[in-house]
């Protein structure tokens, strides 16, 4: 259904109360891959508050739809979605990365409730992605599996050995997204190792591609519409993302990948994401 | 000044201090001077595990392959065979896992002159989670025909593990950690030799046996033991787990009858299965105890937590060689010790 006014409307004002969460939630882990998890705040945004046929009373419902994280490191990012959408409560995240704590950086999926797959090493989402979505089409089921995958993570050989499966078998099920925001941990995608010609080469995969701006929730929604609707073929969405989106220090700047605040920065922060 | 502190290897706690993994990027640094033919490589963690100041340094000889871990052990396997002597790091599940093998087919079976530095060991990049620990990798690495596996006490025993392995042929897995644990070593010259574990303090009661970073707790273990219940106790360091200085476990079997391994690693296949392997072939009788994850993922937390969670800690071993010295292994009546 195409995304209205309001919806927008509303999932800027949850996308800011997110970014404040993971601002917090960086302090209280004492310190946190910080910049990936602002660049999808509105792609999980989109995802949880409209998309996603889910019951955070039920997180074990076996006809939700299943989420990848592939780029597991975007936890401190990912959690406090969880917890605006009511997984858990937001109180819990003061525990992040703390002794016995159910959230290290990576999350766990025997752990966080709402969290489908267990990820932090690059490169093993999308497999599982697929893995899911032809599970899901072999019981018959209508639940849709979603997949995040980060630039830099595309280095990594079997994103394209699940890409190739995933055309192969004709998973249309399954919505992939990739955070395009041009950084990885030692510096820009483009200088450490190219992925360019990027739509090309996921196209030469046999996928179709949707490149749109990865914090505008109209194109977002347009593509994943089509993808839902329309396609007969796997569907990427690259969606052109700021690492480090809404807090104006972190942009863009590589060494934001993971860092600590202390209470005055947070502060900066804070107002950063309350004047975006 | 507000304070702001980024970069994977780093946390507000420990900002100011040398990590071993700069220690070892230095070091490579220096004899990359000196021998031209050594190169480096690195996937996307040039930063955390400071092999990117090799980088810096020799920008032509260093390969930063993206995350692409696999890729990179091929890659190094074939720098190998066209003559240059690689260094390759990424943390070790990334080494010992992801990569594994490409390191284990074209780099060890091929016997091929591969230094690979796996940073983040065992528990040490504790709050990451399961993804981030590799509690598996001495195993794995034992395992392997021709690999050589070097676990070193703390930053200066890399260094010296570093320069060792230059003139040492063959494949070498040197595992350290995040680069927060506290020093043991004042300076290398203490005799360092791939193969020859030390003695760090001689004993009469009971050996204590450790890799790395129980190495520094098992020390000051053994001198509140001494202080406090008048024991004798004799701490090795095994740095390097394979090969494996037999030697010096039969001398602390015969001479102190009890023994107790500790380390940062599955209990399963790391340091004490080895030193249990020796034991078990002796044919000697002797109280023997491993410690280390007890076969379980590990709970999240900043590494000091887990070391005392999982008893590596020194108040920990003090209570556990109490515990070892208070068991009266002789008296079991249905089997008789000749030793
Ligand atoms: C297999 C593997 N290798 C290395 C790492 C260490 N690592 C964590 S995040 C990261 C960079 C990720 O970059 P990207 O995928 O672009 O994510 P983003 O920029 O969105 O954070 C690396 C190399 C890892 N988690 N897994």
């Amino acid at each position: 259904m195409p995304i209205t006014e309001l919806e927008i409307k509303n999932l800027t004002e949850t996308a800011r109360k997110i970014r404040h969460d993971i601002i917090d939630t960086t302090v209280w882990a004492g310190g946190a891959h910080i910049g990936g998890g602002l660049s999808m705040v509105e792609i999980m945004t989109l995802l949880y508050f409209k998309y996603l046929n889910i019951d955070p009373a039920k997180p074990d419902w076996e006809e939700r739809d299943r989420v990848v994280l592939s780029k597991g490191h975007g936890g401190a990012g990912y959690a406090p979605v969880l917890a605006n959408r009511g997984f858990f409560d937001r109180d819990e995240l003061k525990d992040f990365n703390h002794f016995m704590s159910k959230f290290g950086m990576h999350l766990d999926s025997l752990k966080v409730k709402g969290v489908d797959v267990s990820t932090g090493s690059l490169g093993h989402g999308l497999s599982m992605a697929v893995g899911l979505a032809l599970g899901a089409r072999l019981q018959k089921k209508s639940w849709k599996t979603y997949c995040i995958l980060g630039d830099g993570e595309c280095n990594e050989g079997s994103v394209w050995e699940a890409a190739m499966a995933a055309a192969h078998f004709k998973v249309t099920n399954l919505i992939t997204f990739v955070d395009r925001n041009r950084l990885m941990i030692d510096g820009k995608t483009e200088e450490i190792m190219s992925v360019e010609p990027f739509a090309d080469k996921w196209r030469a995969f046999g996928f179709i591609v949707k490149e749109v701006n990865g914090h505008d929730y109209k194109a977002l929604s347009d593509a994943i519409d089509f993808a839902l609707e329309e396609a007969k073929t796997p569907v990427i969405i690259i969606a052109d993302t700021i690492k480090g989106k809404g807090v104006d220090f972190m942009e863009n700047q590589v060494k934001w990948h993971y860092g600590s605040i202390d209470s005055e920065l947070a502060e900066k922060a804070h107002s950063s994401v309350d004047r975006g | 000044m507000a304070k702001e502190i980024t970069g994977t290897t780093w946390t507000v706690y420990d900002a100011n201090t040398m990590t071993q993994a700069e220690i070892y990027g230095s070091v490579l640094c220096e004899l990359g001077e000196k021998h031209p033919d050594i190169v480096g490589l690195t996937a996307d963690l040039g930063k955390s595990t400071k092999i990117g100041l090799f980088g810096d340094k020799f920008p032509d000889r260093f390969f930063n392959v993206g995350i692409a871990e696999q890729n990179m052990f091929g890659i190094a396997a074939g720098l190998a065979k066209s003559g240059l002597l690689p260094f390759v790091s990424t943390m070790a599940a990334f080494t010992a896992m992801r990569g594994l093998e490409q390191v284990r087919t074209d780099i060890c079976y091929q016997n091929l002159n591969v230094k690979m530095i796996a940073t983040h060991g065992g528990v040490s990049f504790g709050a990451a989670g399961t993804t981030h620990h590799c509690t598996e990798d001495i195993a794995i690495m034992r395992a392997l025909a021709n690999m050589t596996v070097i676990v070193p006490a703390d930053g200066i025993e890399t260094a010296a593990a570093v320069r060792a392995c230059i003139d040492y042929k063959g494949p070498v897995y040197i595992r350290i950690g995040r680069g927060f644990e506290p020093t043991f070593y004042k300076d290398e010259n203490y005799g360092f030799k791939i193969g020859k574990a030390v003695t760090i303090q001689d004993g009469t009661d009971i050996t204590l046996i450790c890799c790395g970073v129980t190495v520094l707790q098992a020390a000051e273990a053994a001198k509140i033991l001494k202080e406090s219940d008048g024991l004798s106790v004799r701490v090795i360091n095994m740095h390097t787990l394979k090969p494996l200085d037999e030697e010096v476990i039969l001398k602390a079997l015969t001479e102190t009858r009890r023994i107790i391994t500790f380390e940062d690693h599955n209990i399963h296949g790391g340091l004490g299965s080895a030193v249990a392997d020796v034991i078990a072939q002796s044919g000697k009788g002797c109280a023997f105890e491993k410690v280390g994850i007890p076969d379980c993922y590990c709970v999240v937390g900043y590494p000091e937590d887990l070391y005392c969670h999982y008893k590596l800690d020194c108040d920990s071993i003090v209570e556990k060689v109490r515990e070892v010295m208070g068991r009266d292994f002789e008296e079991d009546e249905s089997w008789e010790d000749e030793v």
